[in-house]
């Protein structure tokens, strides 16, 4: 495997800084020196979003953690509750399991107010009941003003398996074929024009969604032939594919012109200098699977509501060094990189 | 997306390609400047390269203005920020870039100083009128494009009476630096420089005009198109450069009529005359100490010059001496000519100016086309 040097974090008169959050390499590094180094177990280090393991009774189980601290709190399409829900929800779908309980644990800003609280519950709430799962479990902290953002939660979600099913990030092989399951960048663009500072005008949405229906979908249709699953948030499309090529030890090839990217997503990005590949999705979820099974696939995905602008976009490749390689538009050739820190807006 | 994918249509850029194959002459090499970051980004994001002929070479210019900033600037920044008074307002893609003593703005503003990311000069404005109690200052940075609303920002201060509000002006000129690049003399253990043809940039024409070029053509022989940004502008700006190159012309033409005017902008121009004047000299990261090539404010209004209201003195700050920056802006050397690519250097540890920011010419190579030249797990695996 190939190794870019590194220079170690600096546990002495380092600081976290924005860029270890960021989803790029910087978080990579983070997680993997400190976080990695001190709990070290086989089921971390397969580095999934979720981790599955047997339970003493049989079958395999599933669980997932994540906070959300996300600024602005009510967005296009969504609020912090209700994406608490689905992104919980698909941590543990995207290992193919069937979710089933979630835990709900609020930090709250002194001064934030109640009729906010109450809203973002009921949101989470609703989210949950539409996804199948229940919140059996939580707990409520208030920290002085200035200590938080207005409120932060974090969740754990469990679910279960079904018998005869692993999927896990390394397991895309030469050959498998790479599908979106819908449009990219659009949660990224919605979260972005509302930000202070930075407000535009656009109709996109939030594509929040919980994607366990989906993934039923994809698991009844593809069977065996399914590689693995995963949600191309933080760091969207291309720290996804970067990751998935490392976790399995191969490259990626895709078609700029086969990624579905909507019109005013495109435009958004073009606006700001991002790019869209980089911008977060929240209900769109990365498949690989065996080639023979793609166009199936594909077909079966349609059938979905979340699902119907499903797209092969490329294949997994020989690569030791793992490069994410994309044909543009133009027939040239360049690389899809993770973000090297947060994605800034360049000045000109 | 009207008026962008008419500029980004792939049939369109085969076409061009094909016209560009059709013109060069086998028997020789065109070595194209392409001064501006932005131009260098489409180049490689759209992998422009793989549609040239083989004896086309595009040379990443040093026309980026986070790439040129020199380390004893960012150290003025990060020390004015650390003053308990000070809001400092940056454009973002600053934040990253390395100081000395392994800090940057972002690292700074994990340390607790106010530092604010800001999309426009006018945002900074804003920001001073929310914080009375605050001395606001906004990081001025960029070529001719970001100048005027630099200018616009402390008129407007000034029409509002902000009293807490001043300018840390890093502003730098787009034709001294090209002609300090041309004037450069060649060194014992570099190529000398062989640019045949400029692909100048039309955000900084938009302002200028076309005029500031003509010394190029007149006095070096060198063709100069001015270009948009979009990659088929890219694409028509060098095959108009290989006609030029072709029948020995050196003519400035304008290839983004679309926007640019012969005169630029005469409101802007005035404005900023208004406000600026020269430095007498400034320090470029990879091209020294460069004479006339940057603006300050004009002492009218001093009381916005942050360097005189806090009393700033640039100390100079030695880059790594194994970085190759320095020919990589002259288009002496490759990103991966330098042992640092890719290894020491990289866009999260970015040792050199060509690697701060993702439009310099090493971070592009790095970010979009590196898989040319591949790694090995000893270093750099040269590839031809």
């Amino acid at each position: 495997m190939t190794k870019t040097f590194r220079r170690k974090l600096d546990l002495k008169s380092g600081r976290v800084d924005m860029s270890h959050g960021a989803g790029g390499r910087a978080m990579a590094e983070l997680i993997s020196s400190i976080f990695k180094d001190a709990f070290g177990n086989e089921l971390l280090e397969q580095g999934n979003d979720q981790a599955s393991f047997p339970t003493p009774a049989g079958g395999r189980m599933v669980m997932t953690t994540d906070g959300y601290v996300v600024s602005p709190i009510f967005f296009p399409g969504g609020d912090i509750g209700s994406l608490a829900v689905h992104g919980t929800v698909n941590d543990l779908a995207m290992a193919g399991a069937k979710p089933l309980y979630l835990s709900a644990s609020y930090i709250i800003e002194e001064g934030f107010p109640l009729g906010d609280l109450k809203r973002i519950a009921d949101s989470m709430g609703a989210a949950a009941r539409a996804a199948g799962v229940m919140i059996i479990t939580g707990d409520t902290k208030v920290v002085e003003r200035g200590k938080a953002d207005g409120v932060f939660i974090s969740t754990a979600g469990v679910g279960v398996v079904p018998d005869g099913l692993a999927l896990s990030g390394d397991r895309a092989r030469p050959g498998d074929k790479l599908i979106v399951s819908g449009s990219m960048g659009d949660h990224g663009v919605a979260i972005m024009s509302s930000r202070e500072n930075l407000t535009f005008e656009t109709e996109i949405l939030s594509d929040s969604a919980a994607l366990n229906g989906l993934v039923e979908t994809i698991v009844s249709a593809a069977g065996p032939h399914l590689r693995l699953m995963r949600d191309p948030t933080r760091g969207g499309l291309a720290a996804t594919l970067n990751e998935l090529a490392h976790q399995s030890d191969v490259g990626f090839r895709i078609v700029e012109d086969q990624i579905p990217i909507k019109r005013q997503v495109a435009a958004a990005c073009e606006l700001l200098g991002l790019d869209p590949l980089n911008v977060a999705n929240e209900g769109k979820l990365v498949a690989v699977v065996a080639a023979e099974a793609a166009e199936m696939l594909v077909a079966a995905m349609r059938t979905h509501p979340l699902g119907v602008d499903a797209a092969i976009i490329g294949e997994a490749v020989e690569d030791d060094q793992h490069f994410v390689q994309m044909t543009t538009g133009f027939g040239g050739g360049r690389i899809v990189d993770w973000l090297a820190g947060e994605q800034l807006p360049r000045i000109c | 997306m009207k008026y962008v994918d008419e500029y980004r249509d792939g049939d369109r850029a085969r076409d061009i390609a094909a016209a560009i194959a059709a013109e060069v002459r086998p028997d020789r090499s065109y070595a194209l400047m392409e001064f501006c970051g932005g131009h260098t980004h489409a180049i490689s994001r759209y992998g422009i390269e793989d549609l040239l002929p083989k004896n086309v070479r595009m040379i990443h210019g040093p026309g980026c203005p986070v790439c040129v900033l020199p380390i004893g600037r960012i150290d003025d920044a990060i020390r004015l920020a650390k003053r308990p008074e000070v809001t400092l307002c940056t454009y973002a893609d600053l934040m990253r870039v390395p100081a000395s003593g392994g800090l940057s703005l972002m690292k700074a503003k994990a340390a607790g100083s106010d530092i604010r990311m800001v999309y426009s000069s006018l945002d900074a404005i804003r920001i001073a009128e929310a914080n009375p109690d605050r001395q606001v200052v906004f990081f001025a940075i960029g070529f001719e494009t970001t100048t005027p609303p630099t200018a616009v920002a402390l008129k407007t201060a000034e029409a509002k009476g902000l009293m807490n509000f001043s300018i840390f002006c890093n502003h730098v000129l787009t034709p001294v630096a090209m002609r300090a690049i041309l004037d450069m003399p060649p060194t014992p253990d570099e190529p000398p420089i062989a640019i045949e043809g400029f692909v100048g940039p039309s955000h900084v024409s938009t302002i200028i005009g076309m005029e500031p070029y003509q010394v190029f053509a007149r006095d070096y022989r060198k063709p100069v198109v001015i270009a948009g940004f979009e990659p088929l502008d890219v694409m028509y700006a060098i095959l108009m450069l290989v006609r030029q190159v072709n029948e020995q012309r050196a003519d400035v033409e304008n290839q983004y009529i679309r926007a640019v005017r012969t005169e630029g902008n005469p409101v802007a121009i005035e404005l900023c005359d208004e406000v600026f004047e020269l430095r007498e000299s400034f320090e470029w990261r990879g091209l020294g100490a460069v004479p006339k090539s940057a603006l300050k404010l004009r002492d009218a209004f001093a009381f916005y010059d942050a360097e005189k209201r806090f009393t700033i003195e640039t100390q100079p700050a030695e880059d790594n001496p194994a970085c190759e920056c320095g020919a990589i802006l002259r288009g002496q050397k490759k990103p991966a000519d330098c042992r640092l690519f890719g290894t020491v250097c990289t866009p999260e540890t970015p040792t050199g100016a060509c690697m701060v920011s993702s439009e310099g010419a090493c971070a592009a190579h790095w970010t979009y086309g590196r898989f040319r030249t591949r790694q090995s797990d000893a270093g750099l695996r040269r590839t031809a």
